[in-house]
């Protein structure tokens, strides 16, 4: 009897194994200061009511990317479960100085700079570990951003899903349709995620481009 | 007479870069760089290759030294090539690239098939 139900273990264990569906994993991408991690935190808050990381005007302030994982969100009547990671926002350059501009000392904007370049190449290596991304974009600055283009280009070519979300659209200033012009062959979502506007939208658009 | 002064620009062909593999043009376009050169490739980086540039460029930063790069490249043009289908379901083909110093290189606009940048003589 112990070797049959030493087998059925084992092959429930192999069947689990080959059929169980991993949750898709999505980054959260775009350049420093688009609000990367406040919508991470709008997200995680909205369907686990916990957070996932501090924010700050000041660049850089995530230099960890940070997985949630099991994030099930229900919208229009289905329902989909994601792993979601907060990256650092990607830049070519890193220069001390901007740090010290913002009323940083020497020695902590230089620890800053110098864990922010790690944290640039964290998030270019999570690029291979993904099944779709979130490329913010801050709807009030030029989208044709080096990072922006490097980020769809890696999507376009491993043909993953992609969803624009055009952020900080409750500022004057702010101008989503300058962002749709210029990716037009992606779907986009404008929305604040600060204040939460238009985020039902966001969710069902999510929902159908990684569900 | 008076020395002429400025940058040095290198106008790269395509030929150039296809002899070389993707470690090869990162390694060649870091060392051009940091040595103060301004880059203009002819057909550009590949996405996974751009990414490997920025990754690569991270490692080298260091403070009041190499700050790292401007880089801007167009947006990618899916190939509709009839050998470009064939050869991958979605192949892309890589535009024009400046790459350069951060320090002496500012983009001052670009979108989609036009890139301005003033490039500074003194860092």
């Amino acid at each position: 009897m112990g070797v049959i139900r030493a087998f059925k273990r084992n092959f429930s264990d192999l069947f689990k194994k080959l059929f169980k569906k991993q949750n898709a994993r999505i980054g959260i991408y775009g350049p420093p200061n688009a609000g990367k991690t406040t919508l991470a935190n709008r997200i995680v808050r909205d369907w686990t009511g916990d957070a996932m990381g501090s924010v700050s005007h000041i660049a850089h302030e995530t230099r960890r990317a940070r997985r949630r994982e099991g994030v099930t969100i229900n919208t229009n009547g289905s329902s989909i479960t994601l792993d979601i990671i907060d990256t650092p926002g990607l830049a070519t350059k890193i220069d001390f100085h901007e740090f010290m501009e913002q009323g940083m000392d020497e020695a902590e904007s230089k620890r800053r700079a110098k864990e922010a370049t790690e944290g640039v190449i964290e998030a270019v290596k999570w690029l291979e570990n993904l099944d779709g991304v979130i490329l913010v974009m801050d709807a009030t600055e030029d989208p044709f951003t080096q990072v922006n283009v490097t980020v769809i280009g890696n999507m376009e070519a491993r043909s993953l899903p992609l969803l624009i979300v055009a952020n900080k659209v409750d500022l004057a200033e702010a101008s989503p349709s300058t962002i749709r012009d210029a990716f037009p062959q992606h779907p986009m979502v404008s929305i604040s995620a600060l204040e939460g506007k238009n985020i039902e939208t966001f969710y069902e658009e999510l929902a159908k481009r990684f569900g | 007479m008076i020395p002429m002064q400025g940058f040095q620009m290198d106008l790269v062909s395509e030929h150039r870069l296809s002899t070389m593999s993707p470690v090869e043009k990162v390694r060649f376009i870091i060392d051009e760089v940091k040595s103060g050169k301004i880059l203009v490739l002819e057909k550009g980086l590949s996405p996974e290759e751009e990414a490997h540039l920025i990754e690569m460029t991270m490692t080298l930063i260091e403070p009041d030294g190499f700050s790292g790069i401007e880089m801007e490249s167009y947006p990618s043009e899916v190939d509709t090539s009839f050998i470009g289908k064939i050869l991958k379901k979605n192949a892309l083909k890589s535009r024009l690239t400046v790459i350069g110093p951060a320090d002496q290189l500012k983009t001052l606009k670009k979108d989609r098939d036009m890139i301005s940048a003033l490039i500074s003589t003194t860092k």
